[in-house]
């Protein structure tokens, strides 16, 4: 920590101490509090995210076992790239899952979860324990939200199918090993947990807007639909907003149970899990596994820079 | 990751033969937290077994420390499960005391130690290192990780047979590593079922396939079958490969010098398509444990295919008694009388800069010995010794029949991933591949197999 402090200082303080000669209103105190709290955030995201990322970047390109320090590395240009599309064949399935991933949390998980906000909002009876019941997910870690899904889908154990009744040879349902249905039940167990992080969120969202606002609806002759779709929901924006991009991140960074149910194979590729199958192991391939994090960095911003220079223009009109 | 962070898990897994190391690393740390919270909550009863702490002083007394002390070392152990880590230490306790080292275990979660070999092999590892032999041991040992050991095989090599010989020697011809135990592949099954049934132990496909008929007819699976960790299913694929196109075919299949899209390949994939409907359904999504349970504990399937550790599923030890087994049916192919078998060896190497290269030496020679390999499998039920002059007194029932067709067998390969590279075998390789096969046995074999050809081109050069 010291260390991240010395080169910090240095830099805040040179703009400050310029701006500090016209105005005189900063003390010597002030630059040395202002270059801290510029300087050590600046610090932590130029050397744990874009000089990571650079070097993420700059791997790609290369062949690497990560055994030898950097006279072993070895440039191969494209060739890493070459290799993913043409002959890397979970590559494309789990760019798709990423996208289905996406998708199904965007239109259906959110929407469940500001369904169940929307409703729990009526104050209705046991309004407490089903907030309790919802939420509960997400205090959960995604590897016990993991393990305990896999117990109820289990091929003959699990609850799922001993209700069903599907635990013969003919019959079984195959919930996690069937690539058809595996990424589907993954999801739900997903769901499971964002849609009570979405409602908790929405739900706060929601008893912070001015009754009177409804009141005023209902009188006008507006039916409870029409309120919400036409005077709650835009008055909540800001709240949509970190809803929105909570979702997007929590859709591409999703690793975790596709990772705990098969390490992320035969239906559960997903982009994170092959960068993690690729890089770390007994024999990693940093270059080729650097090249599949970069497309899922590309993947990344784009959304993101989307929805940050959008929510940033119609707040600064 | 989870496992973050974790991955890699695979086809590691394999390589050690007990239980609970097979879990995720996820599953065991949820597991291990529920069941720290259960033993609290009883009171914290039963604390397992070895009372010996992991020896960080010299064995005390018995040795005049003086005269023969070779001074401390390290050992790094992926033994974390219950019963060989209690082998793994009486082991050292053992070589402690007749070799006048002091030995200081480091016991690292199996999967994670796996996960981690590269990097630790690289920082500031132990002195001795628990690892496999084969071809997961050559790759470190090319990279420069391991220091040979040819001094230590000069006064040990005469007590073990060429095979663990050839599985111990690096790409050099240099040695680098010292066998300590190993186990078969076998065909499980329980011994009152087939009393009850009237079922035969079937020694050639045809009384496999017969047999097979009688079982699904009596409506349970002739063979359980878990492929959801990725790496079961590859010992299903060595055993049909070195029974179909022998062993040297196999050899060089899994070290490249053969290739994935022959059409001998193919023909071991038709065959397997055409026995799935003897296996269990569903395996890509069940564990090797609940296959287990399917057999040992369910009688849901007649017959496993499995690693003898996989009878550590038996709930008790009538149930253990009860397990026989028996190798691979043959083909009736020129290749019968090789009865080559997947047997795994476990054992310990030297890392590259010991700190005290002479006791380390001397704890691998006692690993060489008789009576150390005798203290070892006393504990680890179900592994065998791998010197010559073994004293098998203290055999189980289960490890006498495991030497024994370990001893019958002709051709002794070790698994696909400790036979062939690790990130070919890993799970963005082969574990993809036979899951990819095991959902769609119809797919066109041709591009299926070209498709892993194509991967295996693409890796970078091995030194």
């Amino acid at each position: 920590m010291s260390s991240t402090r010395t080169p910090a200082p240095p830099t805040g303080g040179a703009g400050v101490r310029r701006s500090g000669r016209k105005f005189s209103v900063l003390t010597g105190q002030d630059r040395v509090v202002l270059g801290l709290m510029v300087g050590i955030p600046t610090f932590m995201v130029v050397f744990f995210v874009i000089i990571p990322m650079i070097a993420s970047t700059i791997l790609s390109f290369t062949q690497w076992n990560g055994i030898g320090g950097f006279a072993a590395i070895k440039f191969v240009g494209l060739q890493n790239y070459i290799d993913l599309v043409t002959v890397y064949i979970p590559f494309f399935p789990a760019l798709t899952h990423n996208l289905i991933w996406l998708g199904f949390f965007l239109f259906i998980a959110t929407p469940i979860g500001i369904f169940f906000a929307v409703l729990l909002d009526k104050e209705m009876r046991g309004t407490r324990f089903y907030q309790g019941a919802l939420y509960l997910p997400v205090v959960l870690s995604l590897a016990i939200v993991g393990f305990i899904w896999q117990l109820q889908y289990a091929p003959e154990q699990g609850l799922i199918n001993n209700v069903l009744g599907t635990t013969r040879q003919d019959n079984l349902i195959s919930w996690l090993g069937d690539p058809s249905l595996n990424l589907w039940a993954v999801l739900v167990a997903a769901s499971w947990r964002h849609v009570g992080y979405v409602m908790i969120l929405y739900l706060a969202g929601l008893k912070s807007v001015d009754p009177t606002l409804k009141e005023a609806a209902a009188i006008d002759g507006a039916g409870e639909v029409d309120t919400f779709r036409r005077v709650v929901f835009p008055v909540m924006r800001p709240i949509n907003i970190v809803i929105l991009v909570i979702t997007v991140i929590e859709s591409l960074r999703a690793f975790d149970l596709a990772f705990i149910v098969n390490k992320g194979l035969n239906g559960l590729e997903l982009l994170s899990t092959l960068v993690t199958n690729n890089i770390i192991g007994e024999t990693s391939r940093i270059g080729f596994g650097s090249a599949i994090a970069v497309v899922l960095l590309v993947v990344s911003v784009g959304p993101i820079l989307f929805y940050l220079t959008r929510a940033l223009r119609e707040d600064n009109p | 990751m989870a496992h973050s962070g974790v991955p890699r898990v695979e086809a590691d897994e394999v390589a050690a033969p007990r239980i609970v190391r097979r879990m995720t690393l996820t599953r065991a740390a949820v597991g291990g937290a529920i069941f720290a919270l259960v033993v609290a909550a009883c009171g914290g009863a039963a604390s397992p077994a070895p009372s010996t702490a992991p020896g960080t002083t010299p064995a005390p007394g018995d040795t005049p420390a003086a005269s023969v002390s070779l001074g401390e070392t390290s050992l790094g152990s992926n033994e974390s499960d219950e019963q060989p880590k209690a082998a793994v230490q009486s082991l050292v306790d053992y070589c402690q005391t007749s070799t006048g080292a002091s030995i200081k275990v480091n016991v690292n979660d199996h999967n994670t130690f796996q996960n981690q070999i590269s990097s630790y092999l690289q920082g500031t590892p132990d002195d001795i290192v628990k690892w496999f032999a084969g071809n997961r041991l050559r790759f470190f040992a090319d990279q420069g990780l391991l220091s040979p050991i040819d001094d230590v095989w000069a006064e040990v090599g005469s007590n073990y047979s060429d095979a663990f010989k050839v599985a111990s020697t690096g790409n050099d011809g240099k040695l680098y590593f010292v066998p300590n135990i190993n186990y078969p592949w076998v065909v499980m099954y329980r011994k009152s079922v087939f009393t009850e049934k009237g079922y035969a132990v079937p020694t050639t496909l045809a009384e496999f396939k017969t047999l097979g008929d009688k079982m699904l007819a009596d409506g349970i699976a002739p063979l359980a079958f878990g492929d959801l960790d990725g790496w079961p299913a590859m010992g299903t694929f060595d055993i049909l490969n070195m029974r179909l196109n022998g062993y040297d075919f196999h050899v060089g299949l899994m070290a490249g010098t053969e290739k994935w899209s022959d059409p001998r390949v193919k023909a071991v994939f038709q065959l397997w398509a055409e026995l799935l409907p003897y296996f269990q359904a569903g395996a890509p999504g069940r564990t090797w444990q609940d296959a287990a349970k399917a057999m040992i504990v369910d009688k849901t399937a007649g017959m496993y295919f499995l690693g003898t550790f996989a009878a550590q599923q038996a709930p008790t030890p009538a149930d253990v008694a009860d397990i026989g087994f028996f190798p691979f049916p043959t083909l009736g192919n020129q290749y019968d009388s090789e009865k080559a078998i997947d047997a795994p060896i476990d054992g310990f190497m030297l890392s590259a800069n010991p700190k005290n290269p002479e006791a380390a030496k001397a704890f691998l020679k006692c690993v060489a010995t008789a009576a150390a390999q005798k203290i070892y499998t006393a504990t680890s039920a179900g592994d065998v010794a791998t010197v010559k002059d073994a004293d098998t007194s203290g055999y189980n029932d289960v490890q006498k029949a495991a030497a024994a067709i370990i001893a019958d067998s002709g051709r002794i390969a070790q698994f696909l991933d400790r036979d062939a590279r690790a990130d070919f075998a890993g799970p963005s390789g082969m574990q993809g591949f036979l899951l990819s096969f095991l959902n769609d046995p119809k797919q066109n074999l041709d591009t299926f197999l070209g498709g892993i050809q194509s991967y295996y081109d693409s890796l970078p050069p091995q030194q």
